[in-house]
């Protein structure tokens, strides 16, 4: 049986980690393959990299993170943050990412998603949503990291990439998102209503039950968890016996 | 010396450096005459049917790549790697290498199943192969796909997978081994499964 997917995000930095949980013993924290490597050991099921730095440097140093993660763990990771082109992608893929994640370009020009599922193959192509609450139980796309409104349906915007060949949604409630309340399961259990491919939920897990909730009734494939393990200490391993305990496929290691 | 067949782009380096981490020895092969060489060869998966096979007839691999089978080197594909092995698939118009009989179909969507199969699912051991050595059965492997190999002769079925049907997730015909999961991207198990193939 196909189990639910425990994934952390951790935002790196000019190569470092720079939002992860926080370790008392070890001395070069901020390294990003010693968090890769306690994760995965914790039971991850897959890794997500988030890359927030913007300097010219950052396509190298990226490069070089892909490749230290890569020769290191054996799960699967995705590498999210500013990806502009194809090529930015291939660089990524070539040097051991699984997947990537595209979110303002995929809106911005959305061809790039049917071309990058064309070349590399679905699977590895990941469109992270961030979707804003309105009125009437809509929600409206947002991008430029939640800043910018789009005028977009959040519906419509996933079947649309659904269309032109992604492989799953990162789906990010921005009401939610830090807040430490629970995720949005109505947004989520629209979106899976409408789409085959697999959703991954994110924002506002704060509590044990609030990831059993989202998986259990929103049809979430996998939670995205930064905060909850970042500062609420709670575990993977916590996390997956709560849900093992309610009968959630999930692999314990 | 293991041959990796790089067939375009996408991730391939995972393999690489999983292969290498047993000491082995790695050549990437993109063009025919390197294949003689090595004692084994893996194909991995990324991208499409189409692309792939293309890539195989338009340089001449695809013949080398039968010989060598015919030959008796071992050869292990990897996820569409694996579907290459059969004789058509629903991706894609072009002929496979037809080295095992079975054709490549999609996954239904009548099971309310998200399609692309994507995460850890257990795999059940069906066959009697030394590339499952020391590995449980159903043990988790990580799995990327939306489609499956429908094998003609169930004997070669060795490992199975339920995803709302179940399916060939491993496959063995004399030398030639065939995997729709990753290995390289399976943790523990997936790493051994490896090391059992480099020993075989």
């Amino acid at each position: 049986m196909l189990t639910k997917r425990i994934i952390p995000c951790l935002d790196v930095k000019d190569g470092k980690v720079v939002k992860g949980i926080h370790f008392e013993n070890l001395r070069e924290a901020g390294e990003v393959v010693t968090y890769a490597k306690y994760y995965s050991d914790e039971g991850a099921d897959e890794l997500v990299f988030l890359d927030i730095s913007a300097t010219l440097e950052k396509r190298k140093t990226v490069k070089h993170l892909v490749k230290s993660v890569a020769s290191n763990i054996s799960i699967p990771f995705t590498v999210g943050g500013g990806i502009k082109n194809i090529s930015d992608i291939q660089i990524l893929l070539e040097n051991g990412a699984d997947k990537v994640s595209i979110n303002t370009q995929a809106v911005k020009k959305p061809r790039l998603i049917h071309d990058c599922a064309k070349r590399f193959g679905s699977q590895c192509i990941v469109v992270a949503i961030d979707a804003k609450k309105k009125e009437n139980n809509k929600w409206e796309v947002y991008i430029e990291s939640g800043k910018s409104p789009t005028g977009m349906d959040v519906l419509e915007w996933a079947k649309k990439v659904e269309d032109l060949g992604a492989g799953e949604i990162l789906l990010t409630s921005i009401d939610a998102d830090g807040t430490l309340a629970g995720y949005d399961i109505d947004l989520m259990k629209k979106v899976t209503e409408r789409v085959k491919i697999p959703v991954i939920a994110s924002g506002g897990a704060g509590s044990l039950q609030h990831i059993y909730d989202v998986l259990a009734y929103g049809n979430a494939s996998a939670v995205l968890c930064a905060t909850i393990l970042h500062f609420k200490q709670i575990t993977i391993r916590q996390i997956k016996q709560f849900l093992f305990d309610k009968k959630i496929p999930v692999r314990i290691i | 010396m293991v041959g990796i067949i790089h067939y375009g782009a996408g991730n391939i380096f995972s393999v690489l450096t999983t292969v290498e981490r047993y000491g082995e020895k790695v050549t990437i092969i993109s063009k025919p005459g390197l294949l003689k060489k090595v004692d084994r060869i893996i194909l991995p998966g990324v991208g499409s049917f189409d692309p792939g096979m293309k890539f195989l007839i338009d340089t001449g691999l695809y013949e080398e790549i039968k010989d060598e089978i015919k030959k008796g080197k071992m050869f292990l594909g990897i996820c569409l790697g694996m579907q290459m092995l059969f004789e058509s698939s629903e991706e894609g118009k072009q002929k496979g290498l037809e080295c095992i009989e079975g054709k490549v179909q999609r996954f239904p969507n009548q099971h309310g199943l998200p399609v692309p199969h994507m995460g850890w699912n257990s795999v059940n051991i069906t066959g009697n192969s030394e590339i499952f050595n020391n590995i449980p059965d159903g043990s988790f492997f990580y799995f990327a796909h939306s489609f499956y190999p429908v094998v003609k002769n169930k004997k070669m079925v060795i490992g199975q997978t339920e995803y709302g049907i179940k399916f060939a997730s491993c496959v063995q015909k004399d030398n030639i081994i065939g995997v729709q999961f990753h290995p390289e991207k399976s943790g523990k198990y997936g790493l051994l499964f490896i090391q059992n193939y480099l020993k075989l």
